[in-house]
């Protein structure tokens, strides 16, 4: 799976997560400030990831942007390989 | 499939109604906070009332609203995870005070599914032998909250309410499908209530279990917002229909948030999860049947409309009732 896809499948979650357009969910955006989810939002997000992936993510400490999400998806795929 | 019929309804609630910023007197938390992340608003709370005290001012009201002697019913049942004791049960409490001579009694622990467990034992009785019965969830889940603990305590509430049933023959009311999960090893995911082992006989004195309410939040919404659904989807196969025959979903009252993402991952108008968390907390055993009280006395539910009953909690347990009200 490429960048480009692992990212659009995030960007559909969060829309779909916290109800934003999707213009606004880019790589850069910082999904607690920009998006202003809280702590639930963040955790339903993750748990939509890790079904759509297949993967566990254990903690979100170090998670801050939608890139920090596509990259921790990215290395856990292909850890799994 | 059987011609078991919700005849009537009933609840019993605290009149002491708490809001979520009284709950700053005990603990720092906000009214912000609770309501964003659970929905909840406020919850009744006994000044003294037992689960046993709501559960039989539910039974008085559902032999008055029926016009049934209570010594037509067959069995009573109590689903309920905060007894006033270990024995009597609660429902045989009830059935001495409403005078149901006739009725045997017993109470069912399920946690949060234990309206839907109690609704399956009771379809078992009605099948086999009894004609009336009587299924109630109570609850005073006050007694086992830290009131002092923020991520526990201001979620829950007190309540009971409960239902008579019976087994009409050509009625077209009818159970049509069941579905009953429990986890057992994520049990200590979601705990309340230990009894310690303190006799003269004990060696060890220092026993690390609580009494009040201890929950991994996160593994019990993942396991809520996961399960759930797949429940409902094959309590609704079982009963040969698709998801979206169903007219109105009957969840237990946990949280807002879990009851959305329920209804995202099944793919239904959240319209059709009713809901009442703002106004009773997570009441336990009794959100499904106050719940459906409501509805029912709103007009909401419609005889001959197919509800989804789902219940999910302590055990871990899951389970899911298809009814044609």
């Amino acid at each position: 799976m490429t960048n480009d896809e692992i990212f659009s499948k995030v960007q559909a979650i969060i829309v779909d997560q916290t109800g934003e357009d999707a213009d606004k969910v880019t790589l850069t955006t910082n999904i607690k400030q920009d998006l202003d989810a809280d702590s639930l939002d963040i955790f339903e997000v993750i748990n939509e990831i890790e079904d759509e992936f297949d993967i566990k993510i254990e903690t979100e400490e170090g998670i801050e942007t939608v890139s920090d999400l596509v990259t921790f998806v990215e290395k856990q795929l292909a850890d799994k390989e | 499939m059987t011609g078991i019929q919700i005849v009537q309804s009933a609840n019993a609630v605290p009149e002491r109604v708490v809001p979520n910023d009284e709950l700053n007197a005990y603990m720092e938390t906000s009214d912000e906070w609770i309501s964003s992340r659970t929905g909840i608003k406020q919850r009744h709370v006994s000044t003294g009332q037992t689960t046993g005290d709501l559960c039989t001012s539910v039974a008085m009201q559902l032999l008055n609203q029926s016009g049934w002697r209570a010594s037509t019913l067959d069995f009573i049942i109590v689903a309920t995870m905060s007894p006033d004791y270990l024995t009597p049960a609660t429902a045989a409490i009830v059935q001495g005070r409403i005078g149901a001579q006739n009725a045997f009694a017993f109470d069912v622990n399920a946690a949060c599914s234990g309206f839907i467990y109690g609704l399956s034992v009771a379809e078992g009785f009605l099948h086999a032998t009894g004609s009336r019965g009587m299924l109630i969830g109570g609850e005073v889940l006050s007694k086992l909250v830290d009131w002092h603990e923020r991520s526990t305590a201001v979620l829950f509430g007190d309540g009971a309410a409960g239902v008579l049933l019976e087994n009409k023959a050509g009625g077209k009311s009818a159970i049509l499908a069941s579905d009953l999960q429990t986890i057992g090893n994520l049990g200590n995911r979601l705990t309340a209530g230990y009894q310690p082992v303190n006799s003269v006989f004990t060696t060890d004195a220092t026993d690390k279990h609580q009494a009040y309410f201890e929950m991994d939040g996160r593994a019990v919404y993942k396991f809520a917002t996961h399960q759930v659904p797949e429940s409902i989807e094959r309590a609704v196969q079982k009963a040969g229909l698709l998801v979206h025959d169903i007219d109105y979903f009957i969840l237990h009252q946990a949280n807002q948030r879990i009851i959305d993402q329920i209804a995202r991952r099944l793919s239904q108008p959240s319209d059709k999860f009713l809901s009442n968390v703002a106004h009773f907390g997570n009441t336990s055993a009794a959100s499904i049947p106050i719940l459906l009280d409501e509805a029912i006395r709103n007009g909401i539910l419609q005889r001959g409309q197919v509800i989804a009953l789902s219940g999910f909690g302590g055990g871990l347990t899951v389970g899911t009732q298809i009814i044609k009200y």
